[in-house]
């Protein structure tokens, strides 16, 4: 537990040190907050209509109509960020060789991804959290529902977790961080387009991308249902990104 | 303290080290020498944990390179060929994340890296940025890592190679100074390196093991054997055929302004080449016996196996 709190404060010391968690943070708040001034204007316009006719007026929810959309729109800035995030977790290790200075340290191989995931996490976790300083306004004046607004969270928290495998897992197979970085966007991409795939497809098929979509699986989480079947889709997708991650590191070494 | 046996390393079809076996003593300094891509950082690496070996076994301090490697890792301090550091530290944080990841207990950090930074000479580099300062002050702190944890095995890989003048004897003032409780191994292609620092060295060409001896005891068997290289005033061919007659030498022959000459293993034809040389007022200019860089150049031009 030691190493792997070790492995991740040099992680995170090297994010602020670099420009880099600085501008992901900054542009992924300045992006978000775009949106959700747009989102509040149109809702804003939408409610004042809606409230002239009694029967409309009982479907105004803030939830569905800000949060709900907001949660998407953050999903795909996060696609976005996340491969710039991971690109050098273990690329850069391997191209100014220090790589040789981990492996050669009595460090398991599984402290050191889990301790470059941790503190990829608690990047992700720190731009998540400063956008509730958005939500704050809105509970200062309005009254939306905390349930799904903390479910739209943790689906994102989840989906970001999942994304940050896939890119740690990219990392550790090349040394050229830009390759890192565009394999990432490629795959995430990939698993986000699948769910058209299935809109396409019958049966079995259907049902097997509509699964594996990563976008799926959100949609439930942004509408407030919060199913074990969605949970284990991501926790299991993390935990075959960083196996396979293991793998990688494991059969270079043997090679 | 290493003990190598019958180690081999394949990459693909390429073999980079074959049956190496030696064995290097506690408290010395060895060299492990040999041209570029002799197989010398492919050895540390499978010493170090870094890199499996294809076949063979190699203990160090006791402990089984393959079955037990945590052990090993935290026997040996390890300076890998390519100074592993991350340029946006400073050295003062980045000795700090070593003494974590190499286990110095939290109570003992600040004096272990106090300690190595003495031993090191990084005082006034400490709060700096690694990528800020020299190439000399970065090796230093290459050999400060290794020494963190104070491990009873230290390897090297080339500490000196690119530095200047300068830097190359301080480095090695600040290996010499290691000595005594450590066992300290370096690799270098460059002969004087092993002259000049080590107590024993191993020699080895394209993946193989050449020689593996105490300095000592390889000069003066080299010297006491083989031969001796001879300068005359009036040299040439024809003193060389002489000297052919002589019983006991295998081999006579000029080479530019100097006479090789070669006699049979446990021989020493010294006294009747000096006789001879006098009696027929060749006048000698200068004579001197086959010395380790003969003997080096010998077995990496593909000479005998001592």
């Amino acid at each position: 537990m030691n190493n792997i709190w070790s492995i991740a404060k040099r992680e995170l010391r090297a994010y602020f040190s670099s420009p880099i968690a600085y501008v992901a943070v900054a542009v992924f708040l300045l992006l978000v907050g775009f949106f959700f001034y747009s989102l509040v204007w149109w809702f804003n316009s939408q409610a004042m209509q809606m409230s002239q006719n009694p029967y409309y007026a009982q479907q105004i929810n803030i939830n569905q109509m800000v949060f709900s959309p907001l949660f998407h729109n953050m999903s795909i800035i996060l696609l976005l960020m996340i491969p710039l995030l991971t690109m050098r977790l273990f690329a850069e290790e391997k191209k100014i060789g220090t790589e040789e200075l981990l492996y050669t340290s009595p460090v398991s191989i599984v402290q050191i991804i889990l301790g470059k995931y941790l503190a990829s996490l608690l990047v992700l976790g720190l731009m998540l959290v400063l956008t509730w300083i958005l939500a704050a306004f809105v509970f200062a004046f309005g009254n939306p529902e905390v349930a799904p607004l903390l479910n739209g969270y943790l689906g994102l928290f989840l989906m970001g977790a999942g994304f940050i495998a896939v890119g740690i897992f990219f990392s550790s197979l090349t040394e050229n961080q830009i390759v890192a970085a565009v394999l990432t966007f490629g795959a995430l991409l990939l698993f986000w387009v699948l769910s058209w795939a299935a809109s396409s497809a019958s049966g079995l098929w259907k049902g097997t991308l509509e699964y594996l979509s990563f976008f799926q699986h959100f949609d439930d989480m942004t509408r407030g249902i919060l199913d074990t079947k969605d949970l284990v889709y991501y926790l299991s997708f993390t935990f075959f990104g960083l196996f396979l991650t293991h793998a990688v590191i494991q059969s270079r070494r043997w090679r | 303290m290493i003990e190598v046996e019958n180690l081999t390393k394949k990459y693909g079809q390429l073999t980079a080290i074959k049956d190496l076996t030696f064995k290097v003593d506690k408290g010395l300094i060895w060299g492990l020498l040999g041209p570029n891509a002799a197989g010398k950082t492919t050895t540390m690496r499978i010493l170090t944990g870094y890199l499996p070996a294809t076949d063979g076994r190699a203990t160090v301090a006791g402990y089984d390179v393959f079955e037990q490697p945590n052990e090993v890792k935290r026997t040996i301090g390890y300076l890998p060929e390519v100074v592993p550091l991350y340029p946006e530290m400073t050295v003062g944080a980045f000795l700090g994340f070593v003494a974590e990841i190499k286990q110095v207990p939290k109570g003992k950090r600040a004096a272990a890296i106090d300690r190595v930074v003495t031993a090191a000479g990084l005082k006034s580099v400490r709060g700096r940025l690694i990528k800020n300062i020299s190439r000399g002050f970065k090796q230093r702190v290459g050999i400060a890592q290794a020494l963190l944890h104070d491990p009873q095995v230290l390897i090297l890989d080339e500490p000196t190679i690119g530095l200047d003048p300068a830097q190359i004897v301080e480095i090695r003032e600040l290996i010499k100074s290691l000595r005594g409780e450590r066992t300290i191994m370096l690799s270098t292609h460059i002969l004087p390196e092993v002259t000049q620092t080590c107590d024993g060295v191993v020699i080895i060409n394209e993946g193989k093991l050449m020689a593996s001896a105490l300095l000592a005891s390889l000069t003066t068997s080299v010297s006491q054997r083989d031969g001796v290289f001879l300068k005359l005033r009036r040299g040439g061919e024809e003193a060389a055929a002489l000297f052919r007659q002589i019983p006991g030498v295998e081999k006579a022959a000029a080479e530019g302004d100097t006479i090789r000459v070669d006699w049979a293993k446990g021989q020493d034809s010294r006294d009747t080449l000096t006789r001879l040389v006098v009696e027929k007022g060749l006048g000698l200019l200068e004579m001197r016996p086959f010395g380790i860089e003969d003997l080096y150049l010998k077995i990496v031009s593909g000479g005998t196996t001592q």
